[in-house]
């Protein structure tokens, strides 16, 4: 878990301006936002967001940058609505474009990729965990990165797949990614690939090309992340190329 | 930047009592959500141990077995986590780094804490903020044993302080003459980290 010391700019609020929100699934969304001082990000990392309703009560939740960094002065958050949450519905159901939305980052230091670090490079994700390894791809992508990688994500649907055009037009295109769907509730007419929740048969199969060399990221539900790196550990991949993010039942 | 009210957000209130209890940012959660940088650790208890060492005039390591006859005490406690949950009333039991601290005798020198992991995760805290009650070694949650994912078997806990303070799957404290940051301290998250203060992220 070594780590360098990085002397960090101090992180401040900032108005960023909603120039374009796209819907990805029944339950995510994706917000474009302008910022007047955007800072270069490391693919991985999160922004802050804070709402203010008019008496000064305040909140605050973080969500993972969907951009990759080479999209200078933009940021991209995906959000999943989360039901009963507070933000999330707010930034659902009443942002708009032109609004302004108070953020701060980049965040985070450990659960990052860029082509510096190299691969080859496996990204495990569930449901809206896929987005902080989106922006990975979509960094390894604008650096015409050759890095072998693959991906394997697991959704309840294929409704639920977040980026799935763009994930199977990179597919299609490099020659270096594959990406590899498990449904867990309802596969696709037709589907004859998996069909189950990832496990260690399951991962065996997809990082085989990779063995032990692989870097690994892991972004989803607690129980998802806990399987998967507890099979990699069992696999005997050192646990310093094993980086986890995980989100609880609760969201935000 | 102070003014920006959000359009149309009036947001989500809690009865007085509870919102009072919640730090700047901070918002309520029932459950329990789990945050760690990579694999979750399994140390056998025949191999765990916790030591103490650093500016001490002997080091000392206690085995699982020697810790659980340490005095322990029960704490009900909020603990609040810089991704913006705060959790009221958890319950733990666990044995007072003042206890600990009666086995060995520090360097006046020794003023901070590096709290170090399973995995290699470590995280610093001055003494004074250890001492006097205000902290903890748990491995009971709830009247259960500590679970693996949330630190257990055993877990630092400084309630007054960001989560990420409270190191999981602990193994030990040394005594240190600086401040040396720890794992997410040296990445950009605050070296001190009160909630109430809202010290997030280094320069907060």
């Amino acid at each position: 878990m070594a780590t360098d010391v990085i002397v960090r700019p101090v992180l401040e609020w900032q108005a960023g301006t909603v120039t374009a929100i796209r819907t990805e699934t029944r339950q995510t969304k994706s917000f474009t936002f302008a910022l007047p001082k955007w800072m270069v990000h490391r693919p991985g990392q999160h922004y802050d967001v804070r709402l203010t309703a008019p008496d000064g009560y305040r909140t605050e939740r973080s969500y993972s940058i969907a951009s990759p960094p080479e999209r200078v002065g933009e940021l991209e958050l995906t959000v999943e609505l989360i039901p009963d949450g507070e933000v999330s519905p707010y930034m659902h159901e009443v942002l708009m474009r032109g609004d302004q939305l108070e953020v701060r980052g980049p965040i985070g230091g450990y659960f990052v990729w860029d082509v510096s670090l190299g691969g080859p490079l496996l990204l495990v994700g569930g449901g809206s965990g896929v987005v902080p390894l989106m922006a990975m791809l979509r960094h390894r992508t604008a650096q015409h990165s050759t890095v072998p990688a693959r991906m394997l994500y697991s959704s309840r649907s294929a409704d639920d797949v977040i980026y799935h055009d763009e994930l199977d037009g990179l597919a299609a295109r490099d020659r270096a990614f594959e990406a590899f769907y498990t449904f867990t509730r309802q596969p696709p007419a037709g589907w004859t690939g998996y069909r189950r929740r990832i496990d260690a048969a399951m991962l065996a199969e997809v990082i085989r090309p990779f063995d032990k060399r692989a870097r690994v990221y892991v972004c989803g539900p607690t129980l998802l992340v806990e399987s998967v790196a507890n099979a990699l550990v069992q696999m005997e991949l050192p646990t310093e190329q094993i980086r986890t993010e995980r989100f609880g039942p609760t969201g935000a | 930047m102070a003014g920006l009210i959000s359009r149309g957000f009036l947001g989500r209130r809690r009865p007085a009592e509870v919102e009072d209890r919640l730090p700047p940012g901070q918002y309520l959660v029932t459950d329990f959500p789990v945050l760690s940088a990579g694999p979750t650790p399994h140390t056998p208890l025949d191999r765990w141990s916790f030591t103490m060492e650093g500016l001490v005039k002997s080091p000392v390591t206690w085995s699982w077995e020697d810790f659980q006859r340490l005095p322990t005490q029960t704490y009900t406690v909020d603990i609040s986590c810089v991704t913006k949950w705060t959790k009221l009333d958890t319950k733990w039991l666990g044995v007072s780094v003042d206890t600990l601290l009666k086995a060995v005798q520090i360097d006046p020198a020794g003023r901070y804490v590096t709290a170090y992991s399973d995995g290699g995760y470590t995280t610093n805290v001055p003494l004074d903020e250890m001492v006097n009650g205000q902290a903890f070694v748990a491995y009971q949650f709830d009247d259960k044993p500590l679970e693996p994912v949330h630190g257990g078997p055993a877990r630092l806990v400084v309630p007054h302080l960001y989560f990420w303070k409270s190191a999981k799957w602990i193994r030990g404290f040394r005594f240190m003459d600086k401040n040396l940051p720890g794992f997410w301290e040296s990445l950009g998250y605050h070296i001190h980290g009160d909630p109430w203060r809202e010290e997030r992220y280094s320069g907060d």
